[in-house]
């Protein structure tokens, strides 16, 4: 990658097929996207699995599914009232699946040579998805429940007549631009950390390269990836949460309406 | 000015609204802080209101970063 001290950042991003697979038209490979979705399928089958023995006295796993599971359950209590308790599984499987990918994105496999990890969640094709299918579920729910009434939703209470039909413009842009923004901000976030890393990293690498100048880059750049890691934790954390929360608020405006 | 030279201008340019963005997150967790301290009683019930705020000024600087990236690797 760093061929002729050209730094390619992109270049992890890329979805390379592990197993070729073609049907007719359609390229249906399995790929290193899909190879890291099961990773992370895994990953959250075998916490889940340790954690759900039920027992009186909790072991360590059990203690820490009861926690995320509380907390979820707690997000999705505030935000919607009783009538969420069956939507907490989605908001549950949402807010596990998107954190466990991102974690996975960070885990240093490049230290072993010819091997990188993959950010399922860096691709719009995944966070897309996602955000469709919560938008999906809050058009469901809605025309479920109140039918046509569901439109009352863009146009708020106590909106005078004359500025019915421009308040309603809004928030009918403002409700379609959801499932967009949604996906896009995790996607966005994920990319733009890894980017980031990439770059600093690739500064280390040509710093340590280059003279004693260039010894003090690297280092400088080696003390701020550390801060840059911890940093896109805390990132990861806080897309999933937001990614969740979202969800939650949205399928709020479905039910309650306001 | 070629087209590469003003297509990595472009980019420089759309990079600065993340500059916006990062005032605007400044701001929505600063402001949070500052009322939290005065009322720490209530702070706790807002966190998800916090969060939405972070969420949306967050949004734009990535749009920002979005549109940064389609000018860089425009063909």
């Amino acid at each position: 990658m760093a061929e002729a001290g050209k730094i390619d950042p992109m270049h992890q991003f890329t979805v390379e097929p592990l197993v070729p697979l073609h049907i007719g038209p359609y390229d249906i490979s399995f790929t290193t996207s899909s190879l890291w979705l099961l990773i992370a399928l895994a990953v959250i089958t075998g916490f889940m699995a340790l954690g759900m023995r039920r027992q009186l006295v909790p072991n360590r796993w059990q203690v820490a599914v009861e926690g995320l599971t509380g907390f979820i359950d707690d997000m999705v209590r505030v935000n919607i009232g009783p009538e969420g308790k069956k939507f907490m599984p989605y908001i549950f499987s949402l807010f596990v699946f998107i954190l466990a990918a991102n974690l996975l994105g960070l885990f240093p496999l490049s230290i072993i040579p010819g091997q990188h990890q993959f950010t399922t969640t860096s691709h719009f094709s995944i966070t897309g998805v996602l955000a469709v299918m919560s938008f999906s579920i809050v058009l469901i729910v809605g025309f479920w429940r109140h039918g046509l009434h569901f439109f009352s939703l863009f146009v708020p209470h106590g909106t005078p007549a004359v500025m019915v039909p421009l308040i309603a413009a809004i928030e009918f842009i403002s409700f379609m631009v959801r499932p967009f923004s949604l996906g896009l901000r995790l996607f966005v976030a994920m990319i733009a950390g890894h980017i980031l890393m990439e770059v600093f990293g690739s500064f280390i690498v040509s710093g340590l390269n280059g003279g004693a100048m260039g010894w003090g880059v690297g280092l400088l750049s080696f003390a701020f990836i550390i801060g840059v890691t911890a940093l896109e934790l805390l990132v990861c954390a806080i897309q999933a949460y937001v990614f969740a929360l979202l969800t939650t608020l949205y399928l709020n405006d479905a039910i309650n309406l306001h | 000015m070629d087209f590469a030279s003003a297509q990595v201008v472009g980019a420089g340019l759309a990079a600065i609204g993340v500059g916006a963005a990062a005032i605007g997150v400044g701001n929505v967790f600063g402001s949070f802080l500052e009322s939290a301290l005065r009322n720490p009683a209530a702070a706790d019930s807002q966190q998800g209101r916090l969060f939405i705020g972070f969420a949306a000024a967050e949004l734009l600087g990535l749009i920002a970063f979005a549109v940064a990236m389609i000018i860089l690797y425009a063909r």
